[in-house]
């Protein structure tokens, strides 16, 4: 993959930094608004720090994960975020610790109290083949690396926790099967919906909402401090899989996709039926009565998943519909070109 | 539910120790969450091979997905 397009001068900075070249971490920190924090510029620059430590970038310099200018921009830029992420959830956080036996109990809570948004009743019954594949490009961004991102936490936790932990992970990497690989079969549904499936080639497309639900897994699974937060959103995101991925499984079959995009969906019913009582009880659970003091960095990480992913949903459908009356825009989005915003 | 079938001789003969047990656990308002089972006989005794580390039965009789859960017991409420 090449490193992104920027989306201004925060973006256009760390890009810079991480080909090799000048980088004034203290200007481009002053530069980071709390205000700002939330548009494009800076989510993609935090993206693109990110991402030097998953797949990488074949322009970046091959060093450019420990680039410590950059790493110094990113602990400033992802400290801004996790206040706003504790400001923005603490509500819902203080209502699902007074309730509740256990903090399963807590997060279905979370789950089940939480707002909705139309995407995926829209798939299901409206979306035209164009934007099916708008949205499978955006999602393209998280299901090419699924998983990845909650991987370390395995490290930081032990005992029945890690093994419940452990076992949830070989099922989305394929259980010993490679052609079952989560990451795999999302590519055979993108190659399947005609869209290309190459690693990172949305990147230019998506628009802030999808960038910040992305870096809420990487700042949350990129640090030991905060591995509540990784369980609790990784038990979240499980939990609110199983309807969703239903409904998108009947509109691929509405739309007339190949069988590869609604199997990609099939395929997460059964498992994230599976995968939300795993990670509630026998991973959230244990890990918890391991170490009573990261319940409230569970609740966190929980509350965050169902607060960006919703905000996520519900732009992508507001463009979506909005495109209705503008029907150039979705090919715009798919060939890389910034839709008007 | 069914784990290593007696009936098999040639899975015995491969393993020179005892099968772990199946082990099942009860999700309140939910599946039964099975480990360690290598299929599910449904309803009408048709085997359904487990393929993956663990599964959901479902418990609520409502999933389209038998014998597997969907997820759909948490749309149709706690059976309290």
């Amino acid at each position: 993959m090449q490193l992104p397009r920027p989306r201004g001068p925060v973006s256009a900075a760390v890009i810079g930094a991480l080909r090799g070249g000048p980088f004034d971490a203290a200007a481009v920190t002053a530069a980071t608004p709390a205000a700002g924090l939330r548009e494009a510029d800076v989510q993609l620059a935090l993206w693109t720090a990110y991402e030097v430590g998953y797949r990488g970038f074949d322009d970046a310099d091959p060093d450019a994960e420990r680039d410590l200018r950059v790493l110094a921009w990113r602990k400033a830029a992802e400290d801004l975020l996790e206040a706003d992420l504790r400001a923005r959830t603490s509500t819902m956080v203080d209502e699902a610790r007074a309730g509740g036996r256990s903090v399963a109990d807590r997060i279905a809570a979370l789950v089940r109290d939480a707002p909705g948004a139309p995407l995926t009743r829209h798939l299901q019954k409206h979306a035209t083949r164009e934007q099916f594949q708008t949205y499978l490009a955006d999602r393209s961004i998280y299901h090419l690396k699924e998983t990845d991102p909650q991987v370390r936490v395995l490290g930081w936790i032990d005992g029945p926790a890690k093994v419940a932990h452990a076992e949830l992970l070989y099922d989305e990497y394929g259980g010993g099967r490679p052609e079952r690989l989560h990451s795999h079969l999302f590519a055979e549904a993108m190659r399947a919906a005609g869209l290309d499936a190459t690693y990172g080639a949305y990147i230019d497309a998506v628009d802030a909402p999808t960038l910040v639900s992305n870096n809420v897994m990487s700042l949350f699974g990129s640090q030991r401090r905060l591995r509540g937060a990784a369980l609790g959103h990784l038990a979240a995101f499980e939990a609110t899989s199983t309807d969703p991925c239903r409904r998108i499984a009947a509109g691929a079959e509405r739309v007339g996709f190949p069988d590869a995009v609604a199997a990609y969906f099939h395929e997460h019913v059964e498992a994230d039926a599976v995968h939300e009582q795993v990670v509630l009880g026998d991973i959230c659970g244990t890990a918890v009565a391991a170490d009573p003091a990261i319940e409230d960095d569970v609740l966190l990480g929980a509350a965050t998943c169902l607060l960006v992913d919703v905000e996520a949903a519900q732009a992508l459908h507001d463009l979506l519909v909005a495109d209705e009356q503008r029907p150039p825009a979705p090919l715009r989005v798919l060939r890389g070109e910034r839709a008007a915003s | 539910m069914t784990g290593p079938r007696p009936d098999r001789p040639d899975r015995q003969a491969r393993s020179d120790r005892p099968a772990d047990p199946v082990r099942v656990r009860l999700c309140p308002g939910g599946p039964l969450l099975v480990r360690g089972a290598q299929e599910v006989l449904d309803a009408d005794g048709v085997a359904h091979p487990v393929e993956r580390p663990v599964v959901a039965v479902c418990a609520c009789g409502a999933t389209g997905r038998a014998p597997w859960c969907d997820g759909t017991h948490a749309r149709i409420g706690p059976r309290r």
